[in-house]
């Protein structure tokens, strides 16, 4: 049993009469990157909120370190934040916001001093310290956000969609920077976002939430290739999903014929949806492809094309490739076994998981 | 461009006649003495004269307290004001007096302070007696606050309102308890509300001299007072105008030590 960090037990958090979270469980290790992953108004923020105690849950438990934390103050708790718009303290300047947690803690002068330094070396921003915040560029207020935060030795860092106010370059820059601190101070890092991409190339681990919920949690490439349901399948990535019957193990019939996969475990002519990610669809001739459909657009996207196609029981179908096509051709469709995945409906995500388990186990 | 050279030729129009001239006449006026002589007597006279000396001294006095009495008394009622629900309603209950005439709303304290008034009929019920509430330091300072109050609250309300909630979470996050919160974040930031607030107070307190006579009784005697004496009593303009002089000039010092300053930056 590897020691969990946060821990939720049943935790509702209710607004009024609306429910913002329904009843949340999860256990988090300690030294990982999480990242809750979800539309707006998912109860993303309100779960980080509940963490760093800016809230207070409506019923259930919130442990750290395995010791009830619900009801102390948010100053108490060893977590610190980095909000979405920065919020640095405008009256001071880049040294005094990030003195400030050490200032409040009656730590010496001389410590102090130390300790933003370093923390400014940290963030890439040394001799930055008289500056003013409004003197500042946004990657560079969002570094100062960080290293205010860090500064404080947290056990928990909690990341508000820090880097959505950013250009897409020094986003990513951020990005590999972030997780890079991550893994240097091997501190938990609970990050919240809407951006897909973002998630899925810094987490060791995804929770995908959806009205108030936890609909799937994993490793990035579990969830990219291994969708709960719908929602996630859209959620994260593009994806084809076309419905079809499972007519055994492994053998699902979908566009009007019967195709070889890896999924099984499911009843017989159990009526399910497949999905096709578009970068796993290969264009060939009509003769040699799995599915035939005719190509309806194509949009040069830099990298590749992306092509649509409607097959004849009128499924579209998106891919990506780097070969062009002619609109209003005939071209078939390619693909592995392996790339289809199959989703039931209704599915929970225990029922999944234990599914997978029992199948592959047998 | 024409018509905006036609406003703008109006509000110099205005500028000249209402605020600069009348400046340029208290200022010429200050300048004549009693008999008509061209002399800077009246100055020499303001700082040789102990009652005047003694007056500036009350009126710095007194309008600092009112300041200090309105600003302690808005300060935390900004504060829980920004926090209800029906917050601009409760500022607009705030603001309402504001719109009545000054002299009406002395009046109605004279009724409330008098021997038989509502004040003294309740402590009369409490077994407390009667007092003499009116023509006192006391009443005139709270009759003058009470009078100031919305001028202190309104700038202090929208400071407070406009805090990013954020700021106070941060602070939260990192650390500070809620009196902390309070003194390092919530405070600093809305100290340009006060800071505007106590302008708005202190400066026209100064020259207050209707309340100092039907609240004060005259008791104390600011240059407002003064003012009024050689204006319309003593009938020497020379001097009241020196001593409007010195009141122009210490608003301005005001001003100047309340104003915003620039923060320093590179």
């Amino acid at each position: 049993m590897v020691e969990s960090i946060i821990t939720f037990r049943n935790v509702t958090k209710k607004y009024k009469d609306t429910v913002i979270l329904e009843n949340i469980s999860f256990k988090l290790e300690k030294g990982k990157f999480y990242t809750l992953l979800g539309p707006s108004g998912c109860g993303k923020t309100t779960t980080l909120s509940l963490i760093a105690g800016f809230m207070e849950e409506s019923s259930g438990d919130i442990l750290m370190n395995e010791q009830k934390i619900n009801h102390i103050p948010a100053n108490k708790r060893k977590i610190n934040t980095v909000f979405q718009d920065y919020a640095l303290f405008p009256h001071l300047n880049v040294f005094d916001n990030i003195a400030f947690g050490l200032k409040i803690k009656k730590k010496s002068k001389k410590e102090i001093k130390e300790k933003v330094n370093e923390a400014l070396k940290m963030v890439r921003l040394p001799d930055f310290g008289d500056r003013e915040i409004s003197e500042m560029s946004g990657g560079q207020k969002q570094r100062v956000a960080i290293a205010r935060a860090l500064v404080n030795e947290p056990e928990v860092l909690l990341l508000d969609e820090p880097l959505s106010a950013l250009d897409m370059k020094l986003r990513k820059e951020m990005q590999y920077e972030l997780r890079e601190l991550q893994k240097r101070l091997g501190i938990t890092f609970i990050f919240v976002t809407h951006d897909q991409e973002e998630a899925l190339a810094m987490s060791d681990e995804i929770f995908v939430m959806n009205h108030g919920k936890i609909i799937q949690r994993g490793t990035p490439t579990a969830i990219y290739d291994e969708p709960l349901n719908r929602f996630v399948a859209d959620f994260i990535g593009e994806s084809n999903i076309v419905e079809g019957t499972m007519m055994a193990d492994e053998q699902v019939k979908f566009a009007g014929k019967t195709f070889e996969c890896v999924d099984g475990g499911m009843e017989e002519n159990e009526p399910i949806e497949v999905v096709l990610r578009p970068e796993d669809i290969e264009v060939t001739t009509a003769q040699k492809g799995k599915v035939v459909g005719t190509v309806i657009s194509q949009l040069f996207r830099g990298v590749h094309y992306e092509i649509v196609c409607t097959d004849i029981d009128g499924n579209e179908w998106k891919i990506r490739s780097t070969k062009k096509v002619k609109v209003g051709a005939n071209v078939g469709l390619d693909f592995d076994p392996e790339a289809i995945h199959i989703m039931r409906f209704n599915e929970t995500e225990t029922e999944f998981y234990q599914r997978l388990e029992n199948y592959q186990g047998s | 461009m024409k018509a905006k050279g036609l406003y703008f030729s109006s509000y110099v129009l205005w500028l000249l006649l209402f605020v600069l001239a009348p400046v340029a006449l208290i200022l010429y006026q200050s300048f004549i003495s009693i008999n008509g002589n061209f002399t800077i007597t009246n100055y020499e006279n303001f700082f040789k004269i102990v009652a005047y000396l003694r007056m500036t001294f009350n009126s710095v006095f007194y309008a600092g307290l009112i300041t200090l009495i309105t600003l302690l008394i808005s300060y935390p009622t900004a504060y829980f004001l920004t926090r209800t629900k029906y917050k601009q309603l409760w500022l607009m209950l705030i603001i309402l007096p504001t719109w009545i005439n000054i002299l009406l709303k002395a009046y109605a304290f004279i009724g409330i302070f008098s021997q038989a008034g509502p004040v003294n009929n309740s402590l009369e019920w409490l077994g407390l007696g009667s007092h003499q509430l009116l023509f006192t330091n006391t009443s005139f300072m709270l009759v003058a606050a009470y009078i100031e109050l919305p001028f202190m609250i309104l700038p202090i309300f929208n400071a407070i309102d406009e805090l990013d909630e954020s700021l106070i979470n941060v602070s939260r996050d990192l650390g500070a308890n809620k009196f902390q919160t309070f003194w390092n974040v919530t405070f600093p930031l809305t100290l340009n509300g006060i800071k505007s607030g106590v302008q708005v107070v202190f400066i026209p307190s100064l020259s207050l001299f209707m309340l100092t006579r039907l609240i004060g009784g005259n008791k104390v005697i600011t240059l407002g007072t003064a003012i009024e004496e050689n204006f319309l009593v003593t009938q020497d303009w020379g001097m009241g105008s020196t001593i409007g002089v010195i009141l122009i000039a210490a608003m301005i010092l005001i001003m100047f030590l309340t104003g915003e300053k620039k923060r320093r930056g590179r």
